[in-house]
């Protein structure tokens, strides 16, 4: 995915809401946040997405359950050669002609099994646990770098800004995906060495930090330029007139007011990471094998499509309605914070 | 404008200075272990170490070794250790592809983007703008990859509708060229189509409130020609901009998962086999190439909304 996913997006289009409004007006008075959580609330469409993303985080996260009280196997298990009793027949996991069998619809191999015989549902929860670990955490790192990036350079101007947009500008010189796949190769190989850590080339920390570190400018540019108009604000001059110094007006003052920014930006984040963490993955310079993760089982199905279709369908619908899901939240809560802000991920 | 364009030059030299530099730290300094190592893939034998140790000089101080590796990148005598073919050769065998999948992918991006965009803009909140904004955010969250090999397998594979994969040179024969292509253009479109004509919606509706369309409207002009002249003109400029940094970014490394999955042989297929065999020196200069394509592109957008707005110039 070359390209920004925005926020361009919009599923309560009718600004004539403005109308609906002005009948069942709040209350004057009403703060900020509560006047954005009124809209949230209308926003069903939002609201339903946002509940189903919830509810795939938790199935994947009790991907243990599912292993160990229904399957009775791990992920990264191989049946290979073992058979199951189906329908009171001796059946093997993996034919002779080396084409796993498909659904049971039962508890073991509920999905069917993939080409090492280990137990596709098993591994589309495991799976769906790591993308979503690695979406997650990547999204939080990008999120507190960008913010952090974007306080400084925007507050402190200067030489500040000057080396921190530098840097920003070569990152973003490079396109998402190539700069993920030359960490990702880099790190694959020989794992990464930060002062006493060592992490190991197939850990999933080394795709979590490339796909942080790849995402940062596309964050902390906007943030940055929020807090270069805010800076220039009375509020901040009146509490720089009271004595405050340059730590709390960056955090009593000015984070309040980028807050909103940042919550919107989060679910988009998440989105994209999934989404980069699939790609990274399908090319083999994301989470390494035997690891389970949405991408990589989608690779593997991929090979296999000619005999096991699911193998690659199952995977790739959980990973779509993943990231539709947070794309729709997302959109709608941008809506309810800032309906006219035009938040994106720019290229 | 000349004093605008060697500026321009410059700094792009610079920039161009240090993407080279960071690609080569990643590569060659910021991994753990020995270099060497990694370089000779996945199961490399102890003589190749050592050669290739010799041969990039990885006991030699830094500079030395961007120095060499700059030089191997740009004279051609970049090697993969795998499989010993020439790296600077393969890439120059796969630009024909590359090109070709993303000129016609722009363009059908752009078209049906103008389309949808302009569309949803004139019905903005009835059920028709509504559905379209569903399917655009279906759109952008696919990933292509998948979405190709699905149309590979069904289109291509069981329907027989579409070639299943391959590539055809243009030269060689334009319409197999043109038949081979559908599917992964199309693939690589739907992604751009969702977001594009989501802008343009955007900046269309801003645009109707102008006051030079209140004017059009007054003197009596019809509202197809509003539409067109006055209102889609203005709107186009900013897509435009973005239309030739989305088009360098899928030549310089976005067409890596849709080459792969129609096994089209491009510099992006390329690419996937060597990161695949987690093969250092092709990726190392796929990077490096990429990264140069994209910010020489970033230059010329900017040197040609220069020469169409003077008010740039100055900034």
């Amino acid at each position: 995915m070359a390209t920004d996913p925005v926020t361009e997006f919009s599923l309560d289009v009718p600004r004539s809401a403005e109308h609906g409004e002005a009948r069942d007006a709040p209350p004057a008075g009403t703060g900020p946040w509560r006047l954005a959580a009124r809209r949230m609330r209308r926003n069903k469409v939002a609201l339903a997405f946002g509940a189903l993303f919830v509810l795939i985080v938790l199935v994947c996260a009790a991907a243990p359950l599912w292993a160990n009280q229904v399957a009775h196997t791990g992920p990264n298990t191989n049946h290979i050669a073992d058979t199951i009793e189906l329908d009171g027949e001796e059946t093997q996991v993996v034919s002779f002609g080396g084409i796993p069998i498909g659904p049971t619809w039962e508890g073991r191999f509920f999905l069917g099994a993939d080409r090492n015989g280990r137990d596709t549902m098993v591994r589309l929860l495991y799976g769906g646990r790591n993308s979503l670990i690695i979406g997650l955490s990547a999204a939080l790192i990008t999120t507190l770098l960008a913010v952090l990036v974007g306080l400084l350079a925007g507050y402190f101007r200067g030489w500040v800004d000057g080396v921190i947009s530098r840097i920003l500008d070569i990152i973003w010189a490079y396109p998402v995906i190539l700069l993920g796949v030359a960490l990702g190769v880099a790190l694959a190989v020989g794992g990464l060495q930060i002062g006493p850590i060592t992490i190991s080339g197939n850990s999933l920390a080394i795709p979590i930090l490339v796909i942080a570190l790849v995402y940062v400018p596309y964050m902390a540019r906007p943030i940055r330029g929020q807090v270069l108009s805010l800076r220039e604000k009375e509020f901040v001059e009146a509490a720089r007139a009271q004595g405050a110094g340059p730590v709390r007006i960056i955090f009593s003052e000015i984070l309040p007011n980028v807050a909103s920014t940042i919550i919107v930006f989060f679910p988009l984040m998440v989105a994209n990471a999934i989404l980069l963490e699939a790609a990274l993955s399908f090319l083999g310079a994301g989470v390494q094998e035997p690891e389970p993760s949405w991408g990589t089982m989608i690779s593997d199905g991929v090979d296999l499509l000619i005999t096991a279709e699911h193998l690659a369908i199952v995977p790739g619908l959980m990973l779509v309605l993943t990231v539709l899901s947070l794309n729709v939240f997302g959109d709608g809560a941008r809506d309810a914070l800032d309906p006219r802000a035009k938040v994106r991920l720019e290229h | 404008m000349a004093r605008f364009v060697i500026r321009r030059l410059l700094s792009m030299a610079l920039v161009m200075f240090v993407v080279s530099v960071l690609t080569f730290l990643i590569f060659n300094v910021i991994p753990n272990g020995d270099p060497a190592s990694r370089m000779a893939g996945r199961i490399p034998t102890e003589n190749q170490i050592e050669r290739i140790r010799e041969e990039w000089g990885f006991d030699e101080p830094l500079y030395v070794q961007y120095a060499t590796t700059m030089k191997k990148v740009f004279t051609g005598d970049l090697i993969s250790y795998t499989n010993q073919t020439d790296v600077l050769d393969e890439i120059v065998r796969g630009i024909p592809a590359t090109f070709s999948l993303a000129i016609g992918a722009a363009i059908i991006w752009m078209l049906f983007a103008i389309a949808l965009g302009l569309f949803s803009a004139m019905r903005a909140g009835r059920f028709s703008d509504r559905f379209l904004t569903v399917l655009a955010l279906i759109g952008i969250s696919m990933p292509v990859f998948w979405v190709g090999a699905l149309m590979n397998h069904y289109l291509g594979f069981k329907a027989g509708i579409f070639p299943n994969g391959g590539y055809v040179p243009f030269t060689e024969n334009p319409f197999d060229w043109f038949y081979h292509l559908i599917m992964p253009w199309t693939a690589l479109a739907l992604l751009f189509i969702g977001f594009y004509s989501r802008v343009l919606r955007g900046n269309v509706l801003d645009t109707m409130n102008e006051d030079y369309v209140r004017t059009a409207r007054a003197k009596g002009l019809s509202e197809r020609r509003i539409m067109i002249r006055h209102v889609l003109r203005n709107s186009l400029i900013p897509i435009v901009t973005l239309w030739g940094l989305d088009f360098g970014a899928v030549v310089g490394g976005g067409a890596i998962l849709t080459e792969t999955v129609f096994d089209l042989q491009g510099v992006g297929a390329y690419a996937a086999e060597s990161i695949g065999r987690l093969d250092v020196p092709p990726v190392l200069a796929v990077v490096m190439f990429g990264a140069f394509f994209i910010v020489l592109l970033n230059t010329i957008v900017d040197i040609v909304y220069a020469a169409l707005d003077p008010r740039i110039r100055v900034a």
